[in-house]
């Protein structure tokens, strides 16, 4: 059998985080009674017009700028002609062309497992609406909620012949593509409730094929994890058709979650020629070069672009760096808390491990917890002077957590203040020393695992609050002198 | 009898408490009650909601903040959407469809006082220009009932003519304002688009579509246009500042105005007796002191094809609309959503509307876009070209509006290219964006004759300011017609 190649191409609409709708006033939000945020212009009744909202033209824009698209000077909307029932006009307000759409001609670059960078191809970014929602009634027959009908879209789609080649760079473009949308604040990047929604194409070809093979579309894909498993499941159905002598077929395929396999949904044969033309209710989006500037010194660095950075400043692994990047006001934390003058690397170890582990499972982030940057300085520089042990460290965070008290305050309330004064600690090990002969004994006959039986004694002696490396270091040196 | 006054006159009437904004729509509705039978201008009247309205005026008109038409009733074309008064645009595939809304015109209409005496037949979707593609009924010309009124807003130029309705709103995409004002002898203004908001208009083309006032005189239709006209945030397309102001109707004269007179819409496809009234009018006018001299725009001759391909490309999509999922009539119901579509739109939409949607689909299709749509496109900015040169060396350009008097009903409807080639003469002004007016200018076997003037874009003021003083130079401007 030879060896196969994939070729995958990522189209994503991402819904935008503005409050209104694309082209009238009703609010944008998730779920509802349907129809309660409708009105004449997103159901479409006759006489009813589209006024463009602003806000959404300028995310798209600055969503452009930021993955280093061209960005078109007049940019036209078209109209995308075809009948269904969630549609109510009969045609979807859309981009077409080449240079058209507000953006065309970009790139991102994303992360590799090996550490290297992989530069995707963005072909175009362009501004839509979106359309209502078929559902079924419990009654039986169906209806259509328009509460999403209208909702501004961003299409962002990447360039053919496809860089990416397998499934785990399709699911680090989107994730790459996801935080860079969340820096930018214009899209909540819900997968799960919509509002980030992505369909790849796949293709393979035999090793050494100039030609691309026949591509599949996979819809229904709701998370990272979807979206991997997915396209893996793709490629090794197409291979394996393909080992069997069949041919593929150009289809849109469904992913079925629980089964974790892929379905034909519909033929590319059954689609429709959309007659796209300029909407004539609309006038052309210009952006002139001030515009476009504006926009440009408003973008934020950009998580990759972080990431490096923080790997070149304070030498942390490209895995910490990511961890730390992957969502804006954790990364603002870890700025916050450096700036504090805590050292990068225990930081960025209690963010990625304690911290993160009681924000996900109090489903919240930082700035919805009571622990503040100054929190975890505080208790870094607890552990690095000794004044607490890296187990009681553990207690104190949590505590603080919990009340939002400083871990300093915490230490000294509970009185968890480490031992670590030299002459205390040998005071208490010549104690024990002279208090158990017999084990001295045994020390001194090459038993020497006796000296942990006096650790012991020691830790007992001081409540648990002296140093045990101090107090370890301390019983061995006084064994032998003894 | 106050409903043959003019609206002008109605209003200083009013104001000056000789009469009430109730007993004007109570004459009006008396009238349309009467008369309508026979002439089927009206699809809807609610007399109720209109007595509602005038009594609201009333009250404003009696607490001192009323507007200068207010109590003046109009008759509104059923392409507007009206909140709670069923609007049809005269197709079986909106009957029963009441608004949650009003179209912007409306809203006007309503914050000046000016109560709605019903929508008014149309071509089903202002397609056509006889007013006999009603789903519903035919209108009748008041000059002669066994004629056409011209259309597509023959019900509102019909009732403004015989005097049910001192004033109506029309729409015009290729002439639909103008030709049947021409038809039936009144005035009829189309402003320049952009200038009257298109939101609640529904859609036929919309690059094309324009809203204006039918009138008995060109006072009436600019002082209309006042209230109906400026911009709207709700239109995309509309212009900043474009109020119409009428308040300088009546300060110019004919002396030294200059006409343009394109041979193009002179030539022989005009009968006689239709060209014959333009010239006598036209040596009036010089007499007055106008000038005219001969131009042409030869892209002229390419308008009615270029416009049957652009407006129903545009109308194609507009029309999609329409499925019965949300609004009309539905066919039957429990089969696949592509069945429901399919036959919903077959008994919906009349022979017309489905070959107008047929062309324009066909001319947006993959492969014949460029040949079709986009060619049709470039032949309409070149006539754009054109347009604005003859403009530099003139105020207006005059013409005849429609190349024929009012035809019989029926006499046409078996030839759809000979009713297409009537909008000849208005379809250049849709396709420029100019605003162009038509008025009465004479009488060719007992039928009226209409006069189009076109001006350059946004010289609406202008435009009806010479249409003024054109008319008052006319004695045949403001016959009656023969109606009881």
């Amino acid at each position: 059998m030879p060896s196969y190649l994939a070729s995958i191409g990522m189209e994503v609409h991402a819904e935008l985080d503005t409050r209104s709708k694309m082209f009238c006033r009703c609010p944008v939000a998730f779920g509802g009674e349907p129809n309660t945020r409708v009105c004449p212009v997103c159901l479409g009744l006759p006489g009813s017009l589209p006024v463009p909202n602003r806000a959404a033209t300028e995310m798209v824009l600055r969503t452009a700028l930021a993955l280093n698209c061209t960005i078109a000077t007049n940019s036209v909307f078209h109209r995308k002609n075809y009948f269904y029932p969630d549609l109510p006009k009969g045609y979807q307000v859309s981009q077409y062309g080449e240079t058209n759409p507000i953006g065309y001609a970009g790139w991102i670059d994303i992360p590799k497992a090996d550490g290297s960078i992989k530069r995707v191809r963005i072909r175009r970014v362009h501004l839509e609406e979106d359309t209502g929602k078929l559902m079924h009634l419990p009654a039986g027959g169906s209806g259509v909620d328009f509460n999403r009908s209208g909702v501004p879209l961003m299409e962002i789609v990447t360039d053919f012949p496809p860089d990416i080649e397998s499934a785990e760079e399709a699911k680090e473009y989107l994730v790459q593509l996801r935080s860079t949308l969340l820096y930018l604040g214009v899209c909540d990047g819900k997968m799960e409730e919509g509002s980030l929604r992505c369909e790849p194409n796949i293709s393979v070809r035999p090793e050494g094929s100039a030609e691309y093979g026949t591509k599949t579309e996979l819809k229904n894909l709701n998370s990272f994890r979807s979206v991997q498993l997915g396209v893996r499941y793709e490629i090794e159905r197409q291979i394996a058709a393909l080992g069997r002598g069949e041919r593929i077929r150009q289809e849109t395929r469904g992913w079925h979650e629980g089964r974790e396999e892929s379905f034909p949904m519909r033929t590319k044969e059954e689609e429709n020629d959309y007659r796209y033309f300029p909407d004539p209710d609309l006038v052309p989006m210009a952006f002139d070069e001030a515009m476009r500037e504006r926009a440009r010194t408003s973008l934020p660095e950009l998580p990759l672009a972080k990431a490096r950075r923080y790997a070149e400043q304070s030498g942390l692994s490209a895995q910490d760096c990511a961890l730390l990047t992957a969502d804006q006001a954790w990364a603002e934390f870890f700025e916050q808390a450096v700036a504090l003058g805590a050292p990068p690397k225990p930081v960025c170890n209690w963010m990625n491990s304690d911290f993160a582990k009681r924000l996900n499972e109090d489903g919240i982030g930082w700035k919805a917890s009571k622990i503040t940057p100054a929190h975890l300085v505080d208790l870094v520089k607890l552990i690095e002077s000794d004044a607490i042990s890296g187990k009681t460290a553990k207690e104190v965070f949590a505590e603080s957590f919990e009340s939002g008290e400083m871990p300093s305050a915490v230490v000294l309330a509970k009185g968890l203040v480490q031992i670590s004064d030299r002459d205390q600690i040998e005071a208490a090990v010549r104690e024990a020393i002279e208090a158990n002969p017999a084990s001295v004994a045994k020390y001194k006959s090459g038993q020497t695992g006796v000296a942990g039986f006096f650790v012991g004694q020691v830790m007992r002696a001081t409540g648990g609050q002296a140093n045990p490396g101090l107090v370890q270091e301390a019983v061995k040196a006084a064994l032998e002198k003894v | 009898m106050i409903t043959r006054l003019s609206a002008a006159e109605i209003a200083r009437e009013i104001a000056a408490r000789k009469v009430s904004a109730v007993e004007v729509a109570q004459a009006c509705l008396g009238r349309i009650a009467s008369l309508d039978e026979g002439y089927g201008c009206f699809l809807k009247v609610d007399a109720d909601q209109t007595l509602a309205q005038a009594r609201a005026a009333q009250a404003k008109i009696d607490s001192g903040e009323a507007g200068p038409l207010a109590g003046v009733p109009v008759a509104v074309k059923d392409n507007l959407s009206t909140e709670g008064l069923e609007t049809t645009c005269a197709s079986k595939i909106l009957k029963g469809y009441v608004p949650p809304y009003d179209a912007t015109v409306v809203s006007r209409l309503k914050a000046g006082g000016m109560p709605i005496l019903g929508k008014t037949n149309l071509d089903e979707f202002a397609m056509g220009t006889s007013t006999e593609n009603s789903a519903f009924q035919v209108t009748r010309n008041p000059w002669d009932p066994t004629r056409s009124p011209g259309g597509s807003s023959g019900g509102s130029a019909a009732a403004v003519c015989a005097e049910m309705a001192p004033l109506g709103l029309g729409s015009d995409t290729g002439g639909s304002i103008r030709q049947p004002a021409a038809l039936c002898g009144v005035v009829g203004f189309k402003p320049t688009y952009g200038r009257c908001s298109r939101y609640g208009l529904v859609a036929f083309a919309s690059s094309l579509d324009q809203i204006g006032p039918l009138a008995r005189t060109v006072e009436d239709a600019a002082l209309l246009a006042e209230v109906v006209t400026g911009h709207d945030p709700r239109d995309s397309t509309s212009l900043p500042d474009s109020t119409i102001r009428s308040d300088g109707l009546k300060k110019s004269s004919l002396k030294g105005v200059r006409f343009a007179l394109p041979k193009e819409l002179f030539s022989d496809s005009n009968e006689p007796g239709v060209l014959e009234q333009v010239q006598a009018a036209i040596e009036t006018l010089r007499r007055e002191g106008a000038a005219f001299g001969e131009v042409s725009m030869p892209s002229i001759v390419y308008g009615v094809t270029t416009y049957y391909i652009i407006a129903p490309a545009e109308a194609s999509s507009n029309l999609a609309r329409f499925d019965g999922v949300r609004y009309g009539p539905r066919a039957e119901e429990g089969a696949e959503h592509v069945g429901v579509v399919e036959r919903t739109r077959a008994e919906g939409f009349g022979h017309e509307v489905k070959a107008r949607i047929m062309i324009g689909t066909y001319a947006l299709s993959a492969g014949y876009y460029d040949a079709y749509y986009l060619r049709a496109q470039q032949v309409r900015s070149r006539m754009r070209r054109e347009m604005d040169a003859v403009f530099q060396g003139c105020d207006a350009i005059l013409s005849p509006t429609s190349p024929v008097v009012a035809f019989k009903i029926g006499e046409l409807s078996k030839d759809p290219l000979a009713l297409k080639l009537l909008d000849y003469c208005t379809i250049p002004a849709n396709l420029g964006g100019n605003p162009g007016v038509s008025l009465n200018c004479g009488f060719s076997g007992g039928l009226p004759v209409g006069l189009q003037l076109v001006g350059p874009a946004m010289a609406d003021e202008r435009l009806l300011q010479i249409a003024y003083s054109v008319e008052q130079a006319l004695p045949e401007a403001h016959r009656r017609p023969p109606v009881p």
